[in-house]
């Protein structure tokens, strides 16, 4: 396919854990991301949900090249980032960049805006120095803000701004992909409207992809053309934002779906909650067969034999669960 | 009687670069049995005004400036430290929004379990013990009998938010003020929370004020609401009325403004700007400046609270003169 811009092929990160101080021993390993097989279209938004260590975030830093892969292929633009130099590597991180949860963490607080915008475009070489003000002024205006804040530093600036300064460091490269790790779980209601606004705009304009990660799927129904639900490291559903939120098929994804609280009195009180017990299992010691079968509602014997693959479900649809076709 | 009356509340703190005025007159009550959701932003006074009933404003730089809260009848704000005391942990609890940091990490939860226990009632270790052990089971934590001697960090944070669910409720509180209980906390766990507090409220008959930012678990979760903005109260009813019918600016486009509320893929509702600085006095209506109804009277003008209705009031002088 021409129009995939990134392909991950059966990618796993697993982190060693190790015990004993001189003699250190391997007593296991955390599988963070375990077989994550996907493919983004060019002009794509594809939403990442699933509870906190799911993995979506590591999966995002794997894709990023930003912690190794333990197995299997990140291929950008044709191109396999395992095989890179560190010389590649710096070309290739051109053609995506990463937008962070925390705006007050990931700007460098002694920096201000102008050089926090400049840094990539004189390390990248994209343009004459002498051509770099007028880009950053270019930059700021791309995502709302006004150039004569160009001197000021983040401290100065509201959350929503500083996301604003992040998305545009972002974009100074000229990505083809950015992957936003929760770019609105920090911001309030009005504040979460305009980024999400400024993200849907910026992607429609300049044809980018966009992996964007979530836990709130209300905010990733709304941005996201497709959605894949993590469980324990694995993708488990994969589909149309539309149809995977409005018609889940995975019990996990029904329960992830019912557990959101709907702004809205009488449906609230009308409708039965799927409550799932417990919390999600450990990775290091994830349960046999599905991840999921000890929280599930519809959990039989079989479940717990084998681990269920993501299988073709219609069209457009992928879904891991062995009971799909009875539930 | 309501079970809390507050009146004319105001907690403003003096810091170097000004008066922040972070709770600026407000009255509400709050009935026996009732749950009352407290809505706002970030810095709206939502948390201070449940800090400040409870004593727990930082003083200096916050100070109480005006207003009363009187919970059956005893003035907490004015009461003598030990009367405070009898009362603050006893027959109002408090939940807290980070289950991290509002343990602490040095004791074993048993002996955190215990001691409103052995502060407020006569009764001995052993007793203290078993009555935690219930609580612990009553709250949903498998083998309480074993991990009632753990650490905190031993607990995941579900876990570590029914820890302190069942600390707040040993003492059977008749009001529980809930602090953001499930900001931190994955959509799952969340509503096994939410299902919590809701049975527990059943069991125990007491009163709960909800404080969150999310419109979602309020409409679930309360009898009435008030949105509050910039340290004021802009609208008050009970919450069917409040989430079909609000008539407050602020309210409406905060509705507006969330991504389920609205069809996919159009552009979002947005509030243009931010919340106004509190440390500098606001003349007229502190939305004013983001309000589309805007209006010269509005930047001139302090609104107050008017009925709408017996149950419902709001704070916008448009709509009272009946303009919107």
């Amino acid at each position: 396919m021409d129009d995939t811009i990134l392909q991950l092929n059966n990618v796993s990160t697993h982190f060693p854990i190790h015990s004993g101080f001189v003699r250190k021993r391997l007593i296991g390993t955390v599988k963070a991301v375990d077989g994550v097989t996907l493919a983004v279209r060019r002009g794509e938004v594809l939403g990442l949900v699933g509870e906190s260590g799911c993995g979506k975030s590591t999966l995002a830093r794997t894709i990023m090249q930003l912690v190794p892969t333990t197995g299997g292929t990140v291929v950008l633009n044709g191109k396999n980032l395992s095989d890179c130099s560190a010389t590649e590597m710096l070309a290739v991180r051109r053609g995506m960049q990463m937008v962070f949860q925390d705006p007050y963490a990931s700007l460098n607080p002694r920096m201000t805006v102008y050089a926090t915008l400049a840094e990539p475009l004189l390390v990248h070489g994209v343009c004459p120095p002498e051509e770099v003000p007028a880009r950053v002024a270019n930059l700021m205006k791309t995502v709302g803000l006004a150039p004569r804040f160009m001197q000021k530093y983040p401290h100065e600036f509201s959350g929503g701004q500083r996301q604003r300064i992040a998305i545009a460091r972002a974009l100074a490269l000229e990505p083809k992909i950015i992957i936003a790790d929760e770019p609105v779980s920090a911001l309030d209601v009005s504040i979460q409207a305009q980024i999400l606004n400024l993200l849907a705009q910026l992607c429609r304009k300049m044809n980018l992809s966009l992996i964007f990660i979530a836990h709130d799927l209300s905010v990733v129904k709304h941005i996201s053309d497709r959605v894949a639900v993590m469980y324990l490291g694995k993708i488990i559903e994969l589909g149309p934002a539309l149809d995977v939120i409005d018609r889940p098929r995975h019990p996990y994804t029904r329960a992830l779906v019912s557990a959101i609280p709907t702004p809205n009195p009488d449906v609230e009180r009308s409708r039965q909650r799927i409550v799932l017990a417990g919390d999600p299992p450990s990775p290091i010691n994830p349960p046999a067969g599905c991840a999921f079968h000890p929280r599930c509602l519809y959990a039989q014997a079989k479940c717990k034999l084998a681990v269920p693959p993501l299988v073709a479900d219609g069209p457009a649809r992928e879904v891991a669960c062995v009971r799909l076709g009875e539930i | 009687m309501p079970l809390l009356t507050v009146t004319d509340l105001r907690t403003w703190f003096h810091t170097r670069n000004g008066v922040y005025r972070a709770v600026d007159g407000i009255s509400f009550s709050v009935e026996r049995g009732e749950t009352l959701g407290i809505v706002g932003e970030s810095g709206s006074g939502k948390s201070v005004t449940c800090y400040s009933i409870m004593g727990l404003v930082p003083t200096p730089p916050g100070r109480i400036e005006s207003g009363t809260a009187l919970f059956d009848g005893v003035d907490l704000l004015h009461c003598s430290p030990k009367q405070a005391r009898s009362i603050r942990g006893k027959r109002v609890a408090m939940i807290f929004q980070d289950p991290m940091t509002s343990l602490n990490p040095y004791l074993r939860i048993s002996e955190q379990l215990i001691e409103p226990l052995l502060i407020h009632e006569k009764i001995s270790r052993r007793e203290a013990l078993s009555r935690a052990l219930a609580m612990l089971e009553e709250v949903g934590i498998n083998d309480a009998a074993q991990r009632i001697h753990l650490y905190p960090h031993e607990f995941s944070g579900g876990m570590r938010q029914r820890v302190m669910i069942a600390m707040a409720l040993i003492t059977k509180p008749e009001l529980l003020i809930a602090d953001e209980p499930t900001t931190a906390l994955d959509v799952t766990v969340q509503a096994q929370i939410l299902e919590l507090i809701k049975k527990m409220q059943r069991e125990l008959g007491m009163a709960v004020i909800f404080i969150t930012h999310d419109l979602g678990v309020v409409s679930g979760l309360c009898d009435r609401v008030q949105v509050m903005y910039a340290g004021r109260i802009v609208e008050t009813a009970d919450t069917r009325t409040l989430f079909y019918s609000p008539k407050h600016p602020y309210t409406r486009a905060l509705q507006r403004s969330i991504p389920s509320m609205q069809d996919k893929g159009t552009e979002l509702f947005t509030i243009p700007g931010m919340p106004p600085d509190l440390s500098k006095p606001i003349a007229g209506c502190a939305f004013a400046p983001r309000c589309e109804y805007v209006t010269a009277r509005c930047q001139a003008e302090k609104p107050e609270l008017g009925p709408v209705s017996a149950t419902h009031d709001q704070a916008c002088l448009r709509v009272q003169a009946g303009e919107l």
